[in-house]
């Protein structure tokens, strides 16, 4: 297709800019179609949550409306889920925000330790999310593992990590936190390092407190960084599988049971792909406003940039 | 300031040991784990030194695992030629589809132009189960289950949208005054696009290439749903693995750093890549 386009020759500047009005959409076509072959699988959930359709039942399976999503909002499985979801995204947002900017704070100054330091730390982003669960899996096994032996010697003994119910949360955190806080730090060290020097300068003649500094200069300079950072964070957390999956497939019981898994089992294990369906809307009604926010800002940004520039 | 006090030094040191020994403790342990056996792996008070056998890798390398169980036959080498063959027959599918798509929403202004790369963005935020439960069901009508084919075409949800977004970045940072120079000579626009565009929008295009890659290869959703063994990526496989070999947990150490050395050598490679493409103009706004 585009083909065609490029072995005419810009004989006639008619001819040329009726070939530079089409050639936009015979670039993008290719992208489209895949684009398009993804929506109509979009469009299918949509379809499905409106239904009443167990793959156990085929001849139970009718157009319902909204019952699906009315007898979700009245289950309160489903609201733990919820609750779930969000502690979760909340948790892991939090804390990796607050240990990335600490981390991206010690690393600031550039010299040949930090650098190091700053490349290693990406390793762990560099292992698959579901990897890294097993990883740690190994590391918290009741006979064997590295952190069950060392909380021993500091005297706690029955701390099951992802097997109980109390501490399953937990051990997930700590997972999500090894993998994704270097995808903070990076972020943040980057925007740290971007600041311009002088206001910095000038505080230290003047002799501004340290305090003063990083509350009043630093922190809102770096706050564009950090708004994008956790949106990012956030969406992906709130459609955390990976690490949740691998650990404790939702359990034990439903402690850690967040939407995607939900879901997973109640298409997988209970063939309910109505509910299922439904759960995932709901799901990424939440992520689209997310991801609206986030791109919207993200897009003043750069227009804001591209204006100074 | 902070500089010339030396208990805040100290303070800085510590806390940079604690976070190195932190995020790097679990890959070294794991490390040495994988030239573990068995029963070195059980004792108690656990030691980091041992005499290291390769015993783990040969199982894993020959498929055959032999546990007290048994003989076990495992595929988790096809599980990583699967890896190798999604990930990089994706990313150059993706790079195919998305590097032109870049060019023209960086360089044209036509109708939809922003609806159609949002879209396009918007999939990456979009719940992958909400597009691979019904995908599943269509896969198994049209014969797609469990074939390369079907799951390259599903990985582009992974990385088209990334390719399209860095690149286009580049693009547009890249002043097209050149570009009209060389068109003005008499050039086509095809020459005119990989004589002089492709050539300065390539660390780009690399830095997206290798992100995509590590986003494809990383993936474990797509493949558990729609992939049976034979296709299995090896973060699918590994995990299936686990359960099949019991407890031979020097063999589940080597599969796990097996299947992360890939990404992280290329990741040490170009590290400078991909901070630049991590970071997706965020740090440029």
């Amino acid at each position: 297709m585009a083909a065609t386009t490029a072995t005419q020759p810009p004989a006639s500047p008619r001819k040329s800019r009726l070939g530079t009005a089409a050639l936009p959409y015979l670039l993008s076509l290719p992208a489209l179609l895949v684009c398009i072959g993804i929506i109509v699988p979009f469009l299918t959930a949509v379809w499905y949550s409106l239904q009443r359709y167990n793959l156990n039942l085929p001849y139970l399976r009718g157009f319902v409306w909204f019952q699906q999503y009315i007898d979700l909002f009245t289950d309160t499985t489903f609201w733990h889920t919820v609750q779930v979801s969000l502690v979760y995204t909340f948790a892991t947002v939090v804390l990796e925000l607050l240990l990335g900017l600490g981390i991206a704070l010690l690393l600031r100054r550039p010299s040949k330790l930090h650098n190091i330091m700053s490349i290693a730390l990406l390793l762990p982003l560099m292992v698959a999310p579901a990897i890294a669960a097993l990883m740690w899996k190994l590391m918290t096994h009741p006979d064997f593992g590295i952190l069950s032996w060392l909380i021993q010697q500091v005297g706690i003994t029955n701390f099951r990590w992802a097997a109980a119910p109390s501490s399953a949360l937990f051990t997930v955190l700590l997972v999500d936190i090894w993998v994704y806080t270097p995808f903070m730090m990076i972020l943040l060290l980057a925007g740290l390092r971007g600041l311009p020097k002088q206001p910095f300068e000038a505080a230290e003649l003047d002799g501004v407190p340290a305090s003063f500094v990083f509350f009043r200069i630093t922190l809102p300079m770096l706050t564009p960084y950090i708004i994008t950072a956790a949106l990012f964070r956030m969406l992906d957390s709130i459609q955390q599988f990976d690490i949740i999956y691998a650990m404790t497939q939702g359990g034990p019981g439903d402690t850690l049971l967040v939407f995607q898994v939900m879901a997973y089992l109640d298409f997988f294990q209970n063939f309910n792909v109505g509910r299922s369906a439904a759960v995932l809307m709901v799901l990424w009604a939440i992520a689209y406003i997310l991801s609206n926010i986030f791109i919207k800002h993200w897009l003043r940004l750069r227009e804001r940039a591209r204006g100074a520039a | 300031m902070e500089r010339d006090n030396p208990v805040i030094k100290v303070l800085r040191g510590a806390a940079l040991l604690v976070v190195g020994l932190f995020f790097l403790f679990p890959l070294f342990w794991v490390a040495l784990m994988s030239f573990q056996t068995n029963e070195q792996i059980l004792r108690i008070p656990p030691s980091i030194v041992f005499e290291p056998t390769l015993s783990n890798y040969w199982a894993l390398i020959s498929g055959r695992l032999v546990s007290n169980a048994g003989i076990l036959e495992i595929k988790f080498m096809g599980n990583l030629w699967n890896s190798v063959l999604l990930s990089s027959t994706s990313v150059a599918l993706a790079l195919v589809l998305g590097v032109p798509a870049a060019y023209a929403f960086a360089r044209f202004r036509f109708r939809m132009s922003e609806d159609i790369a949002f879209t396009l963005l918007s999939f990456r935020f979009a719940p992958p189960l909400l597009v691979l439960l019904p995908l599943s069901l269509y896969f198994q009508d049209i014969g797609l289950t469990d074939t390369y084919v079907g799951l390259i075409w599903v990985y582009q949800l992974i990385a088209l949208p990334l390719i399209l977004w860095i690149v286009r970045g580049y693009f547009e940072d890249i002043s097209p005054d050149i570009e009209h120079a060389y068109r003005i000579d008499g050039h086509s626009w095809l020459k005119t696009f990989t004589k002089i565009a492709l050539p300065l929008a390539r660390p780009g295009i690399a830095a997206a290439a290798l992100l995509s890659f590590i986003f494809c290869w990383n993936n474990f959703i797509f493949a558990l749903i729609l992939a049976s063994a034979d296709k299995q990526p090896v973060t699918v496989g590994a995990l299936a693995f686990v359960t099949a070999s019991g407890i031979q947990y020097g063999q589940i150490a080597a599969a796990v750093l097996l299947s992360i050395t890939p990404t992280l050598l290329l990741a040490l490679y170009a590290q400078r890549y991909l901070v630049e493409g991590l970071s997706l103009g965020a740090v440029k706004g």
